[in-house]
């Protein structure tokens, strides 16, 4: 007589998922084995787009620091561009370099905790140390521009909040040359750490034809080795100006679209982040932050759809207005919530350990997934 | 490349005017493209499989309550709100061939269903969800038709109504407490 197996049904959280957030997993077990994972949302739900019809275009921006809060800047920068075209404003130069500056010191600073918290789940503690120390002075910059380490409200419509201070120059200067080094520790500490690649490499294989029709965007899209980047297929401010590469997963130590790869993509971007940087330092030229700022905002009749590439994927903002002080609709499409979906076709078929490895590889935020 | 109103020629040829409404480039920034709600997921597979249109990706859907009604007296004197829409927006982009369109489909608010895009679009589907669960939209033939971010016990109220209004109690609980 054959032995008699059913599906189990585990309750991963809400909490656990390695603690990117209040997250529920509806995880179907055959034996060890995934069969389907359900993943359950809401649980930082707090009525964004609701709150976004009784507020006014610039009142919205606080708001959007709290979306992806590991990534402040670049959600400002994103909302505010919309509202920009809607408008037709057309800011000026210095704002451009600053707002570029600033999105792609995020863009590191997100992908440090990325990296570093994906070395935790998988179970190295070390280089979580190292990268959190070196978030800490992009931090300190953020603090010496606009007073908040974490929630900046700094990029406004038409302008910033505050003109960047005398000593940010020489702090910016600072922080690339500390910040190379670590990149090279961590690569001997980390990515090609033995243990690291047997438990990543060939884990969660996303296919480019399934991660295109899913929506996936960002690092998780490029690790399956397709060359897309709205910053220079769909450019966006004045990234069309800069030199730098798009790097993408070449299944170097396993697959193509690999676990591995969609951290290795991470690694890479930082050092182009750092080359962009350059570049725009030593060029920001003269002017007024509050030149453009408009002093109040009412957008004509219309709708828009921006969208700017966060350090998780496409963040873009639909608006719709109807002339009035108020938007009449924001919907945000935020990378977390798109690239979550394909959990459940991603981990079909790998071991419950594994699951925690390919989820910590999307990178998600729940504070976007949720609004 | 394809501009909006070449899209909105080509898909008026293939299904007719029953099918594809009306194009409204009357606003600034983008036009819109009107197609009929219950025949949306056959021209979402024509976008998305014509080799001039190549529309791979959808960016975003998003409902919106279009808050259009006008309110009418019936033979008693009642005041009643008749003709008010929910309407569902789809950003669509092309990677293979750079364009962008942007397509509208609106539904009567006493009975709103549009069918389904999520067989051409799998990114669709969470985007379907929360549409459902913020405006009531029912989307035909969605294999997994659930609220998405608010509770499952959260009852017929959908948030981003124009008109909604807190419940008193939720689960015996005080709102707002």
């Amino acid at each position: 007589m054959a032995l008699k197996t059913e599906e189990l049904v585990l309750n991963m959280g809400p909490q656990h998922p390695s603690t990117h957030g209040v997250l529920r997993l509806l995880v179907e077990l055959d034996g060890e084995l995934v069969v389907n994972v359900k993943p359950i949302i809401g649980y930082l739900h707090r009525c964004f787009e609701k709150h976004c019809e009784a507020l006014s275009y610039n009142q919205i921006v606080p708001y959007t620091d709290r979306l992806d809060y590991l990534a402040s800047m670049s959600n400002n920068l994103s909302y505010v561009m919309g509202v920009e075209k809607l408008m037709g404003i057309q800011v000026p130069e210095r704002v451009e370099y600053i707002r570029v500056i600033m999105a792609e010191l995020q863009r590191i600073a997100s992908h440090t905790v990325a990296l570093g918290t994906y070395g935790l789940d998988i179970g190295a503690f070390t280089p979580f140390l190292f990268l959190f120390r070196d978030r800490e002075k992009i931090l300190d910059i953020f603090e010496a521009t606009c007073g908040a380490r974490l929630l900046y409200n700094y990029i406004w419509v038409g302008g910033l909040s505050h003109d960047i201070p005398d000593e940010f120059v020489p702090m910016v200067k600072k922080f690339i040359k500390e910040f190379r080094p670590t990149i090279e520790e961590v690569n001997e500490l980390l990515s090609f750490n033995k243990i690291f690649i047997e438990r990543t490499a060939n884990i969660g294989v996303l296919p480019p034809d399934t991660a295109i029709n899913y929506g996936i965007t960002g690092p998780s899209l490029r690790g399956s080795g397709i060359k897309w980047d709205l910053r220079k297929n769909d450019p966006y401010s004045i990234y069309d100006r800069f030199d730098f590469d798009i790097p993408v997963g070449e299944g170097k130590v396993g697959t193509v679209g690999d676990s591995w790869d969609r951290y290795w993509v991470r690694m890479l971007e930082m050092e182009q982040s750092l080359r962009i940087i350059e570049q725009a330092i030593d060029n920001i030229p003269d002017g007024d932050v509050h030149e453009m700022v408009p002093k109040r905002i009412k957008a004509p009749k219309g709708n828009v759809y921006v969208r700017a590439e966060n350090p998780k994927g496409e963040l873009g903002f639909f608006i719709l207005s109807d002339g009035k002080n108020n938007p009449f609709r924001v919907k945000v499409r935020p990378p977390s919530f798109v690239n979550l979906s394909v959990l459940g076709e991603l981990s079909k078929g790998y071991l419950v350990a594994d699951l925690i490895a390919i989820l910590g590889s999307l990178d998600i935020v729940l504070g976007e997934i949720d609004r | 490349m394809k501009t909006p109103e070449e899209v909105y020629n080509i898909l008026k040829e293939k299904f007719g005017e029953d099918v594809i409404l009306s194009y409204d480039d009357s606003q600034p920034v983008e036009p819109v493209i009107s197609v009929d709600p219950l025949k949306i997921h056959e021209v979402g597979k024509f976008l998305r499989d014509d080799e001039n249109l190549l529309f791979d990706s959808l960016m975003v859907l998003s409902g919106v309550d279009d808050f259009n009604g006008k309110k009418v007296k019936d033979e008693e004197g009642n005041l009643k709100e008749e003709g008010r829409t929910l309407s569902v927006y789809y950003n669509l982009h092309s990677m293979k061939l750079n364009h962008k369109v942007l397509v509208r489909v609106s539904t009567p608010i006493e009975d709103p269903k549009v069918e389904s895009v999520e067989h051409v679009w799998r990114t669709a589907d969470w985007h379907e969800r929360e549409a459902y669960d913020m405006y009531g939209i029912i989307f035909l033939n969605h294999h997994d038709l659930r609220r998405i971010l608010m509770p499952d016990d959260w009852g017929e109220r959908y948030p981003l109504r124009k008109d909604y209004e807190d419940p008193e109690y939720y689960n015996g609980m005080k709102v707002p407490y």
